[in-house]
């Protein structure tokens, strides 16, 4: 039998819980053995090249580029975990949806903030070729489906390896106390 | 007088006028509760722990024990109810738990790891609300205000007024610092509010993420465990 596929990617997140995975340590070697990694962070592989058994999503949707590939992830892995409270409901970026509009955020991040420097004209990113920003931050379920959760900002190691081995091997997920957390 | 009360099966004796939490919890039975706190005149505006009391759904903290009364305090209908409150909760205000002093010693946090709530199966509101400096000493983080009203009855001088009221109506309903009485206010004052309200609301200026994860007050057990273990009386 092939080894499940697995694609790893981040959208308005900040790699913490990428670094969870990693901080599985030597352990990380168990799961080469049990997996292969398709798009990942990890390997450096940019772009989903064939279907994959599962996907896991970092960070929520901030941006036209975060609903674009978490729709790509969504059509291409059979299986979607959203990792990590930004994943699960936005998360830090998700500040600004109760208390700030974009315009006033743009404005304070380029303008008006006191660690700006060097845009003395006062301008505010708008190429084309930016993602444009979203009205709000959203929780990846809201804009796909998401077939499991793993909370934590990062999730531990632990949980995410009980997750996944369960998830590959079939057993039940054990989701100690001591490790379920939201922080 | 004593009664005799049966619980999930099983015969009490309790005095009447106890209510049926009181003695569920001295006989090492947890229910979950938000709003209700010890020494603090009961409710039931949480709903959290809501019982089959004599096949009715009502609240433990409130409803007095009687005779022969017949309590059911766990069962999954209950289970349901008590864990959509929580996932309400969650969605209705804007708890953002890695960002929160009160994270790991949060009883709304705690509860939803009781219930290892995954993601809330609401959407999440993310009502715009407010965080004031109320006091030298004090601070009301409105998003994470459950309105559990525990401040509002809190009484640390039992002749005295309390040091929070409610305002507004309906979702607009918010606490508010009692500002006449504020040169009487203090950091102990502040402190034991900080500790009487359930969520991270109330916080006390200058102090926050003082204890170092692990040791904070649901890292280790979930909430509960401590009436859980107690000895049978
Ligand atoms: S501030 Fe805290 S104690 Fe007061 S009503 Fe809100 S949640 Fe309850």
């Amino acid at each position: 039998m092939n080894k499940p596929l697995i694609a790893t990617t981040s959208l308005a997140g900040c790699f913490g819980c990428h670094m969870s995975i990693m901080d599985l340590d030597d352990r990380i070697l168990q799961l080469i053995e049990l997996i292969e990694f398709n798009k990942s962070p990890i390997n450096d592989i940019k772009t989903l090249s064939k279907e994959c058994d599962i996907g896991i999503i970092e960070g929520g949707c901030a941006n036209s580029d975060n609903i674009r590939l978490l729709k790509e992830f969504r059509k291409n892995c059979r299986v979607l975990i959203a990792v990590g409270e930004c994943a699960i409901m936005g998360g830090l970026p998700a500040m600004r949806n109760n208390s700030a509009s974009i315009s006033e955020c743009l404005q304070e991040a380029y303008i008006d903030c006191v660690s700006v420097q060097a845009n003395d004209e006062g301008l505010i990113p708008n190429d084309e070729e930016l993602p444009m920003l979203l009205d709000q931050v959203y929780p990846c379920h809201e804009i796909v489906k998401i077939d499991y959760f793993i909370p934590g900002c990062a999730p531990r190691a632990d949980l995410i390896w009980d997750v996944l081995t369960a998830l590959i091997s079939g057993k039940k997920m054990e989701l100690s106390y001591e490790c379920f957390k939201f922080d | 007088m004593s009664i005799l009360i049966t619980i999930n099966g099983r015969e009490y004796g309790a005095e009447s006028g106890q209510s049926v939490l009181e003695i569920a919890t001295d006989n090492g039975i947890y229910i979950p509760t938000l709003c209700n706190y010890e020494g603090i005149k009961p409710q039931g505006c949480c709903r959290v722990c809501t019982c089959l009391i004599n096949g009715r759904k009502m609240t433990a903290c409130t409803t007095p024990a009687t005779d022969k009364m017949v309590v059911e305090t766990n069962n999954q209908d209950l289970e349901w109810i008590r864990s959509t409150i929580i996932e309400l909760l969650f969605v209705e205000g804007n708890h953002f738990c890695p960002a929160c002093e009160k994270s790991g010693s949060c009883e709304l946090q705690a509860l939803a790891y009781r219930y290892r709530m995954m993601a809330p199966q609401f959407p999440y509101s993310f009502s715009a609300r407010d965080v004031e400096p109320a006091h030298g000493t004090l601070l009301i983080d409105h998003n994470r205000c459950i309105l559990c009203k525990r401040c509002v009855r809190w009484r640390p001088e039992p002749e005295a007024p309390g040091w929070f009221v409610f305002v507004n109506r309906g979702h607009e309903t918010r606490i508010k610092f009692v500002h006449e009485r504020a040169a009487d206010f203090n950091k102990s004052l502040a402190q034991a509010a900080m500790n009487i309200c359930p969520v991270g609301a109330i916080i006390r200026r200058g102090k926050g993420y003082d204890v170092p994860i692990g040791r904070r007050k649901y890292d280790k057990l979930p909430i509960g465990s401590d009436i859980e273990t107690k000895e049978r009386s």
